[in-house]
């Protein structure tokens, strides 16, 4: 999915900082990393300086598989910020567990919102949102 | 843990005006609040050595506490700005006792207002919400929500109601009967901002849908105004102007930083933190006579009901109907209107709500919960992610 560069995108951009720089690098690359450590194996997210299991600090930026299910799913009806028209809305936004158990927020795009559930299966989607940036977003997959 | 039981109260408590308050300045309703809860404790300003704030996140200072103090001519020993959300209003009660118990000051006022409603920052195009409606203060994951155009904290609650309609079948009806019931409780209150607006089950079902499942009256208000509450010794307290009410028991817990990273969210700080304090206070939620439950949305009182023992995990929706949670009722929950339907002061009016509860006939006859002689009061924040648990007493033993 890409959306025209032609047009200037003014829905809010992640800022990034160092701790999650990679991430978004690797979003542009259309292969997804999370940390995972080093020392004990588990996946952090959101990104941190040392690993929320074991505290070491050889956080490895790994590609994930993309595939997860719904989490959670909630149908936004109001625009939050004057860059979201009648035409957004309403939108998807949900928690998506990937399959290495991290959970992250996003949109589940490609059907309508109120046919996201909760244990829904899901796949990502790149949504190359301006020549920067990259949101990862997800969209139904077969079980 | 257990030595601080009974050895401090809450001595005065200060409300200013609630709603819309255009024109007047964050400071000057700080300095109100606070200046009115040193006179309800019948204390000089000469005689507050400690002072805590919880700055307004939509109009950040620095070095907030000190600005406050200074403002109204205290020099304080002891002054810090905390920062625990919805959570730091309860907080501030333990930080003053155990400030106070270290010898670092005699007497702590601890004040929260906000100008939040008329105030109300116009987002720049392209900023998040999450820095667009908390003055551009950073939370650490809003590169990973604003983005995908996440309403901060009614988006965080939207996903624990989703979440335990899910795992319990809790219903948008069940929700509604906490929005009515702390509407109800409003209605008597002439000093709530929906003092004269009345709400149903039928218009709650009705009303519009903000972030699904959460509708217009599931959600908090926007807020101006301010509170306070002095702490200081139970020995101190039995000779000042205020019946004293006690601090007994005190919890605190964070479970998580993020709703990214929590475990579940459909148990939260309160389960940890409520413990620890019925456990200080030697009591448990069947000797409480009311609860003053943070509800920034019905979620979260419905949630924390469970959390707090009164109910089993999962049953908050059914132990919420039925006028249960009513003045009146087996459990009177958020007697003054709640952030619902009262004012949104982070959690501020839960606290002195409390303690006049608990000194009798400080409000309207009809909103006094009989013989009330024990209540819990909860505070909540962050991204649903901070705790804070207090249990009062008119009685010190």
């Amino acid at each position: 999915m890409s959306t025209q560069s032609q047009y200037k995108y003014t829905k809010p951009l992640p800022e990034m900082d160092p701790e999650d720089r990679p991430y978004w690098q690797s979003a542009k690359e259309h292969a997804l990393k999370v940390q995972r450590c080093d020392d004990c194996g588990a996946w952090n997210f959101p990104p941190r300086p040392l690993c929320r299991k074991c505290q070491s600090a050889k956080l490895i930026w790994t590609k994930v598989s993309g595939r997860g299910h719904v989490y959670s799913s909630t149908t936004q009806h109001h625009p939050i910020l004057p860059s979201y028209t009648k035409d957004d809305l309403p939108y998807n936004v949900s928690i998506v567990e990937l399959e290495e158990g991290v959970r992250v927020i996003s949109n589940v795009v490609g059907c309508p919102p109120d046919q996201v559930k909760i244990g829904m299966p899901v796949e990502i989607v790149y949504d190359d949102v301006t020549d920067q940036v990259t949101l990862p977003k997800y969209k139904p997959r077969a079980n | 843990m257990g030595n601080l039981r009974g050895k401090y109260a809450i001595v005065g408590v200060g409300e200013t005006k609630v709603g819309k308050l255009p024109g007047i300045g964050t400071l000057t309703v700080h300095v109100e609040a606070c200046k009115k809860a040193i006179d309800d404790a019948g204390l000089k300003v000469s005689e507050i050595d400690g002072l805590l704030t919880n700055q307004p996140l939509h109009d950040p200072f620095r070095t907030y506490s000190v600005v406050v103090a200074h403002s109204m001519g205290i020099k304080p020993d002891y002054s810090l700005d905390l920062g625990l959300g919805g959570a730091t209003p309860v907080a501030m009660a333990q930080h003053a006792a155990m400030a106070i118990d270290a010898g670092l000051a005699t007497a702590v006022v601890c004040v929260h207002a906000r100008n939040q409603a008329s105030l109300h920052l116009l987002p720049k195009q392209g900023m998040g919400v999450t820095r667009a409606y908390h003055g551009g203060v950073r939370d650490g994951c809003e590169d990973f929500e604003d983005p995908y155009g996440v309403m901060s904290g009614p988006g965080h609650h939207s996903f624990a109601a989703a979440r335990h309609m899910h795992e319990f079948g809790t219903t948008s009806k069940q929700l509604g009967a906490v929005a009515v019931a702390t509407r109800k409780h409003a209605n008597m209150n002439p000093s709530a901002t929906m003092y004269s607006k009345k709400l149903t089950l039928e218009d709650h079902q009705k009303s519009r849908m903000i972030i699904e499942p959460l509708r217009l009256p599931d959600c908090s208000l926007m807020s101006d105004g301010g509170a306070a509450f002095v702490v200081t010794s139970a020995e101190r307290a039995r000779n000042l102007k205020k019946k004293p009410v006690y601090i007994m028991g005190m919890g605190n817990h964070q479970p998580f930083a993020s709703v990214m990273d929590a475990e579940t969210l459909t148990t939260l700080g309160g389960a940890v933190s409520s413990k620890m304090a019925y456990k200080m206070a030697g009591l448990g939620p069947k000797d409480m006579d009311f609860a003053q439950i943070y509800d920034c949305f019905t979620i979260t009182t419905l949630i924390t009901l469970e959390d707090y023992g009164f109910c089993k995990k999962g049953e908050g929706g059914a132990f919420v109907e039925g006028g249960r949670i009513e003045i009146g009722g087996e459990l009177p929950v958020n007697t003054h209107g709640g952030l619902l339907s009262h004012a949104h002061l982070e959690g501020m009016t839960h606290v002195t709500e409390a303690v006049k509860q608990l000194r009798g006939g400080d409000v309207e006859p009809e909103r006094q919960v009989k013989d009330a002689e024990v209540g819990v009061v909860s505070g909540h924040g962050g991204y649903a992610s901070t705790h804070a648990s207090l249990v009062l007493s008119n009685r010190p033993s």
